[in-house]
């Protein structure tokens, strides 16, 4: 449990210092009997499995011509879950208002186009920085108060965006939307209507910001954050500058984010209030669960698994779909921890353990 | 000035409907520090089953409410029992993934049993329309909500101070594991709490099918509301509920009269201004565990 002592929520910023970050490491490597380096690096290192993950969503472009539009819609929403699990899974605090950056960076593209700029890579530069500079300012907030607090303070600020989008109908067109132009991509590729173009575009910068993540998160400086999430008081107490990392971390988690609903923007050509809503903050949060948290796949995951199944299940009935969402959230939560991926990573270690039972 | 104090009047009204619905999350939340987004569940089904009373049943308006209350607390007895329990040590995370499914489930459900539209209620005629005073249009029906709001701020405080069920509760906010220590069996307290809780949220949800309308997205649509006004009030204080839920009713209401154009935006900046000026609650003590 988190818990807002004192000592803990109040105290200034710890020296920080590589010698008390890489400390974290030696305790484990007392465990592993490894240098700090090679341990670090082992954990860099690519598995076979993440190879396979990645060339199956290239091979998407060729198997599935046909409904590269919703594959790139499942990407772009496995880009915003992961960013959501670096504050959710990696610091470890609770947000419901992650669609205020998604929304952020797409209606800064949106209206980049709008007003004349239509050079993708650019407006996607654009809205990472915008949303990657509310994020800075509003990670001050986090610092202060209970999870409640946070939660409220996040939810707030997406409904506040929603609320001066919806009332700027002359900007944003309001619950219309706004649908925009892009022009080729790099002046060789046309956007066109099957989501050929956009497809291998989203797939190339989700890739590309993976790789980054996942090594942020490979680094001291990702152990430093975790150690946040499953100790505080004792994170602070070895000397890792716990509010700086979290600001920083928050501040990148909304760069991502804004990315991501650039992207939904600029493949889609149409942006519309609902990049903004409480839903899909809350839908977000669900996909990550799913999935399971703090494994770099898990966004992925679970984006994929909610969008076919809200897809099959929604166009039977809505209501139902909201429905078993429901149940399945509560019996997730109660019996079945960690999501998908938690859940192979049990299984696979039941096997082992059972194979070594085999072999004694 | 005539204008402008009926429209307090009126959003003191909303205040009051908002304590109702909020002091019992705000006490279990100070209680066992549970974060339940699902609380306006309990008033939503408060207003479906007031309607349902008088439609189907053919109740009253005014017999009807302690029907509402006992019904719901009842209700939320057996929902403690098996979803809130397993999850009283655990992440807040947990927490707010329950019950966000619990939001879920009561939506569609509610959507299933009675359809997207708004439900009508029809309240007795002597609650309906203006009455004057002294040269002051007032609704009748705010001044109700009034009273009842009085009433059971007023019990609610009687109860906490001089009750020992009410020394239990105190002790067990303010610091669980002594109270623990001392032989207060605090899941049992909390039970009692959460069940009267509900009990309250629902009938406030009943009350206010007039005011604030009831529709299965209910429970999302004034999810904001509720835990604002436990978060500013400082969770587990009465005070500082009621003191919170008139301050936001009042916005809420000249807000909404003065610019209509800004819609919500006025109650959302309120918040989290108020949030990062007082982050444990405007009278909210920081716990000792």
């Amino acid at each position: 449990m988190n818990d807002s002592h004192p000592a803990v929520a109040a105290s200034p910023e710890a020296p920080a210092t590589t010698e008390n970050i890489m400390g974290t490491i030696r305790c484990e490597n007392v465990l592993t009997g490894t240098s700090h380096l090679a341990f670090l690096q082992s954990r860099d290192r690519w598995k076979p499995a993440e190879m396979i993950f990645w060339a199956s969503l290239v091979s998407v472009f060729f198997v599935f011509p046909t409904n590269l539009v919703f594959a790139s819609q499942i990407l772009i929403t496995g880009l915003f879950a992961l960013s959501l699990d670096l504050i959710l899974g990696y610091a470890g605090i609770v947000t419901l208002g992650h669609a205020a950056f998604f929304g952020l960076g797409a209606y800064t593209a949106g209206l980049l186009a709008k007003y004349g700029w239509h050079e993708p890579l650019t407006g996607l530069i654009a809205a990472g920085l915008v949303a990657g500079i509310v994020g800075y300012l509003t990670s001050f907030f986090l610092l202060r108060g209970s999870d409640l607090t946070r939660l409220m303070i996040t939810l707030g600020i997406c409904l506040l965006l929603y609320e001066v989008a919806n009332s700027a109908t002359a900007f944003t067109g309001g619950v219309d939307g706004l649908g925009v132009e892009m022009d080729k991509l790099f002046n060789l590729f046309t956007f066109d209507l099957y989501g050929k173009t956009s497809y291998l575009y989203v797939l190339g910068v989700t890739f590309l910001l993976f790789a980054v993540t996942r090594s942020m998160m490979h680094s001291p400086y990702g152990l430093a954050l975790r150690s946040f999430r499953d100790n505080p008081t004792r994170a602070l107490a070895i000397g890792i500058p716990v509010n700086a990392a979290l600001t920083n971390i928050y501040t990148y988690a909304a760069v991502i984010a804004g990315i991501a609903g650039a992207l939904l923007t600029q493949s889609t050509q149409f942006v519309s209030l609902d990049v903004l809503s409480f839903q899909r903050s809350a839908d977000l949060l669900i996909m990550l669960i799913i999935g399971g948290t703090a494994t770099m796949y898990g966004g992925f995951v679970g984006a994929a698994v909610f969008l076919l199944a809200q897809d099959r299940l929604a166009n039977i009935n809505p209501q139902y779909w909201h429905f078993w969402l429901g149940v399945l959230l509560i019996v997730m939560t109660l019996y079945l921890r960690g999501g998908i991926l938690g859940g192979l990573g049990r299984l696979t270690d039941l096997i082992a353990r059972w194979r070594n039972k085999e072999r004694t | 000035m005539l204008n402008f104090l009926g429209i307090l009047f009126d959003g003191l009204a909303f205040g009051m409907l908002l304590f109702v619905i909020s002091v019992g999350l705000s006490i279990t939340l100070g209680l066992m520090g549970f974060n339940n987004l699902a609380h306006g569940v309990f008033a939503m089904a408060g207003g479906y089953l007031l309607v349902d009373l008088m439609a189907k049943a053919g109740i009253g308006f005014l017999p009807a409410l302690p029907v509402v209350f006992f019904t719901i607390a009842l209700a939320s007895l057996a929902l403690e029992r098996t979803l809130y329990r397993p999850l009283y040590k655990s992440t807040p995370l947990d927490q707010v993934l329950l019950t966000v499914g619990i939001i879920f489930i009561a939506t569609a459900g509610a959507d299933y049993q009675w359809g997207p539209a708004q439900q009508p209620v029809l309240v007795p005629e002597s609650l309906t329309g203006q009455f004057s005073l002294a040269g002051l249009d007032m609704s009748r029906y705010s001044l109700f909500l009034m009273a009842v709001g009085i009433v059971i701020t007023v019990a609610l405080l009687f109860g906490l101070v001089r009750t020992r069920f009410g020394a239990k509760i105190r002790a067990a906010v303010d610091n669980q594991r002594t109270a623990e220590a001392m032989g207060i069996r605090v899941d049992r307290v909390f039970q009692l709490t959460f069940a009267l809780g509900s009990g309250l949220a629902g009938l406030g949800g009943a009350l206010g099918v007039k005011v604030i309308g009831l529709d299965p997205q209910f429970a999302v649509k004034y999810l904001v509301y509720f835990l604002l006004v436990v978060v500013v009030g400082g969770p587990g204080s009465v005070f500082g509920t009621l003191l919170a839920a008139l301050l936001l009713g009042v916005a809420d209401i000249t807000g909404k009269y003065y610019v209509p154009q800004s819609g919500a935006f006025i109650i959302y900046a309120a918040m989290i201004i108020l949030l990062l000026m007082f982050p444990q609650g405007l009278l909210g003590r920081r716990k000792a565990r």
